[in-house]
């Protein structure tokens, strides 16, 4: 993979000379970047451990982080397929000999975790360490990003419980990862110039004695993304099919006559709560019909259904912010949004029945 | 004639206002049937005592026989009234009647709407490029409006001369405008094992069309000096909240890469990117990071989260498929498609789209006997490198069942495989990379829907 001939490289070289101003033209465009901009940005970290930060953390304190900042989205072991597929859980001590994860080949084990698939330990804490926790990325300091690293493998049962993991020993438990032979780059897709490994055939005629239908959309799917003829226009060539009946065994006409052309109807500009919530990311961390970081807008309604003052609660609640009520993630104040907003959105989740 | 329509006029300008104005618009648009005639009837007498007889019925019904369309017959509002003025919307929208097409979700795909996806109706789009409000999205961990004049780029690494540009710096550069496609790729994923989804929208719709400007990524690169013996990929980073980052190889980079800020001759959306995303044409959309900030130069590739925990293909053996780029050549009818119906039998426009990350299009054939026969389409231009290419072919459906499908060749001569050649070589579990031949299957009733027919 990644190969390249060296006429390729000269015909690019000729094709930007030729074409566009060269690098010297381009007179007070940008500015050096300083070295703390560039230590401030630089944060990836290679397989090689490239990029990686002096730094440890310990196991246990990996689990306090852990429990404090990971847990409600990814369970208390990782195993958690609530909100997020799961961390933890389909690897086997024979796995970590041999560097394959057994459970990948047949159909043992459909849900794929990530300990399962992952080949190199930096790719976790390059993660780890830009983008979480959910809410609130890259706010984990390197020793917490190491910690709950350690916390993760020992999950895993890749390092005892006493482990303390750091900047100098990670490459050593890198070759103790479960998956760590398991990438191929053997294949043509890496590149535009790369060899198919599927080839097909163009036939014209006559190409199949018999077309079977090997597969056919479930009766049960046909109206779960909801009524595909309002997912149509209702003019032109074709119209969609009202998904909340059964298929027409009908025939289609044979004649010409226009089919009955059903009057539009201009939908109205009205803002729905769904509309407020997504705009405010509520759905962030609330599903509808889910918990996320949050509740789910079923269980708030399950919960304050039938308390007289639920409406004023609730609005406080989302104004104001608090935590306490649901688990140990706070619920952050939204006084961006308005007093009607807010009131409306709280409404439609105590009304229930999404 | 031009007697009666002018007193078939006057039902909606008539001062005694004796009929309402939804029955107006029910019989413009409806026709009169019995039930409406003998109403329109009675609201008439009721009302009339004053007008002179009635002529006006017969206008559009003489002893019930058809005369004419009353859409026809009876001018509509809007030829008979002054309109909106100039600028009324400042930023134009759709009309209020296109309320049916849009981005859409697919329930049950994912649990979080910040890591989600929403896919673009290719069920009713038009030639090849995607109204931007369209395109469809998918975002990592949500998506950020950025503040332009605070964004900044960097390019550090193995450079002579590490640089950061503002939005400003950038777009003084010599710069230019080129129509690329993004397809996810894990387009067509749901459909790797059995028909999962019901209409072209989910299965296909994680792909757009754009025409994008910017500034070539090798410009950038020359002016910070970059290192030409030792680099071998970049790594390029978002700056949203996951960061998002992807390795490509230097000599892609060189190739076609951009660094943009255009989009249909607007600005990114905040969606796809604003102010400034990559674009690596033919390439998995995941690759193309939004919001770019930084481009580093080394000498490994970087294997982050999105190229060594997803975007990896399993094969049957267990070992997953690494940095897999290219979006190989595809196609797809989108109409008619899943979840449409035709309206009865006779001549349709059977229309779709072809692309390939390996070029252009070079041909697409269409079936509709389930792929025992092929016909070519016709390909609309402009044929572009790594870009739609709209198909077009004359169909008379005689009401019998069918199986339509298209198959697309590039070229490099690559054949768009059937769903069970790709399975042969690669399972059912990579997840990622399918652009298997897709079927729609013609009831007699007119319904099409979702199948694999091979």
């Amino acid at each position: 993979m990644f190969k390249r001939t060296k006429i390729t490289i000269s015909i690019f070289t000729l094709l930007l000379g030729s074409s566009i101003a060269n690098a010297e033209q381009l007179v007070n465009i940008g500015r050096n970047a300083t070295e703390q901009e560039v230590a401030a940005w630089d944060i990836d970290v290679r397989p090689d451990f490239k990029g990686l930060p002096i730094g440890s953390g310990s196991v246990e304190a990996g689990q306090k982080v852990w429990e404090g900042r990971c847990s409600s989205c990814h369970g208390t072991f990782g195993e958690s397929n609530e909100v997020f597929t799961p961390i933890i859980g389909g690897v086997s001590k024979e796995d970590i000999k041999t560097g394959r994860v057994a459970a990948l080949v047949g159909n043992k084990q459909p849900q794929k975790t990530t300990i399962m698939k992952v080949a190199t330990l930096s790719t976790l804490w390059d993660y780890i360490h830009r983008a979480m926790p959910w809410n609130a990325p890259k706010s984990l300091s390197n020793d917490d990003v190491f910690a709950v690293t350690a916390y993760i493998l020992n999950l895993a049962e890749i390092i005892p419980d006493d482990f303390v993991l750091t900047d100098k020993n990670i490459a050593d438990v890198q070759k103790l990862m479960p998956n760590r032979n398991g990438m191929t780059l053997n294949h043509g897709l890496s590149n535009e110039r790369g060899t198919p490994d599927v080839k097909s055939s163009a036939c014209m005629a006559n190409c199949t004695k018999e077309v079977v239908i090997r597969s056919s959309l479930p009766e049960v799917s046909r109206n779960a993304h909801g009524n595909i003829r309002l997912q149509n226009r209702n003019f032109g060539a074709i119209r969609g099919v009202d998904t909340t009946k059964p298929p027409s065994t009908k025939a289609a006409a044979d004649t010409s006559n226009a089919p009955k052309i059903e009057p539009n109807e201009p939908q109205t500009s009205k803002v729905s709560a769904l509309d407020i919530a997504k705009q405010n990311s509520c759905l962030s961390c609330h599903g509808v019909n889910n918990k996320i970081l949050g509740p789910g807008f079923n269980e708030v309604a399950k919960r304050y259904k039938s308390e007289a003052s639920a409406e004023k609660q609730l609005i406080a609640k989302v104004k104001n912010g608090g935590s306490g009520n649901w688990g140990s993630v706070a619920m952050p104040a939204h006084e961006q949004m308005s007093n009607e907003d807010i009131k409306l959105i709280v409404n439609w989740i105590l009304a229930g029945d999404k | 004639m031009s007697i009666r329509n002018k007193q078939v006029g006057h039902i909606l300008k008539a001062p005694e206002n004796f009929l309402s104005d939804s029955l107006v618009s029910e019989i413009n648009t409806m026709g009169l049937n019995s039930k409406r005639r003998s109403f329109l009837v009675n609201s008439f007498l009721a009302a009339s005592s004053a007008l002179a007889s009635a002529p006006l019925l017969a206008a559009t019904l003489k002893n019930d026989a058809f005369v004419g369309d009353p859409n026809i017959l009876t001018l509509p509002e809007h030829s008979k009234s002054l309109g909106k003025a100039v600028a009324t919307n400042p930023y134009g929208v759709p009309s209020k009647y296109e309320t049916n097409l849009l981005r859409r979700e697919s329930p049950g795909l994912t649990r979080v709407s910040a890591a989600s996806v929403s896919f673009a109706p290719l069920q009713g789009l038009f030639g090849i490029i995607t109204p931007s409000g369209l395109h469809f999205e998918r975002h990592h961990q949500g998506w950020q409006d950025i503040d332009p004049t605070k964004h900044r780029f960097m390019i550090n690494g193995l450079v002579k001369n590490a640089k950061v540009y503002t939005m400003d710096d950038l777009m003084r550069m010599p710069s230019v405008s080129r129509m690329h496609f993004i397809e996810c790729g894990a387009n067509t994923a749901m459909e790797w094992g059995n028909v999962a989804v019901p209409t072209v929208q989910y299965s296909h719709g994680m792909l757009s069309c754009s025409e994008f400007t910017g500034v070539l990524l090798s410009t950038l690169l020359e002016d910070c000096g970059y290192d030409k013996k030792a680099g071998k990929f970049l790594l390029a980073e978002g700056a949203d909240g996951s960061g998002m980052t992807r390795t490509i190889p230097i000599e892609k980079a060189l190739d076609d890469v951009l660094v943009v800020w255009g989009m249909n001759g607007e600005m990114l959306r905040p969606e796809n990117g604003y102010p400034l995303r990559l674009i690596v044409p033919g390439v998995q959309g995941v690759s193309s990071v939004k919001w770019l900030r930084r481009i580093e130069v080394g000498d490994k590739p970087y294997a982050t989260k999105d190229e060594a925990v997803h975007y990896i293909d399993l094969m049957p053996d267990g070992m997953y498929r690494q940095y897999t780029s290219v979006q190989e050549c595809k196609s797809v009818i989108t109409t008619p498609s899943g979840g449409q119906t035709l309206l009865n039998k006779g001549f349709y426009n059977i229309t779709g789209l072809a692309w390939s990350g390996r070029g252009k299009v070079k041909r697409v054939d269409v079936s509709v006997d389930g792929g025992k026969n092929w016909k070519t389409a016709r390909l609309e231009t402009p044929v572009l490198s790594k870009c739609l290419t709209r198909f077009n072919i004359d169909w008379v459906w005689d009401g019998s069942p069918a199986i339509l499908q298209s198959r697309a060749i590039d070229e490099t001569g690559y054949v768009q495989p059937k769903i069970n050649e790709l399975r042969e070589v690669r399972g059912t579990k990579s997840v990622y990379h399918n652009n298997a031949i897709q079927s729609w299957k013609v009831a007699e009733s007119g319904e099409l829907s979702n199948v694999q027919a091979y």
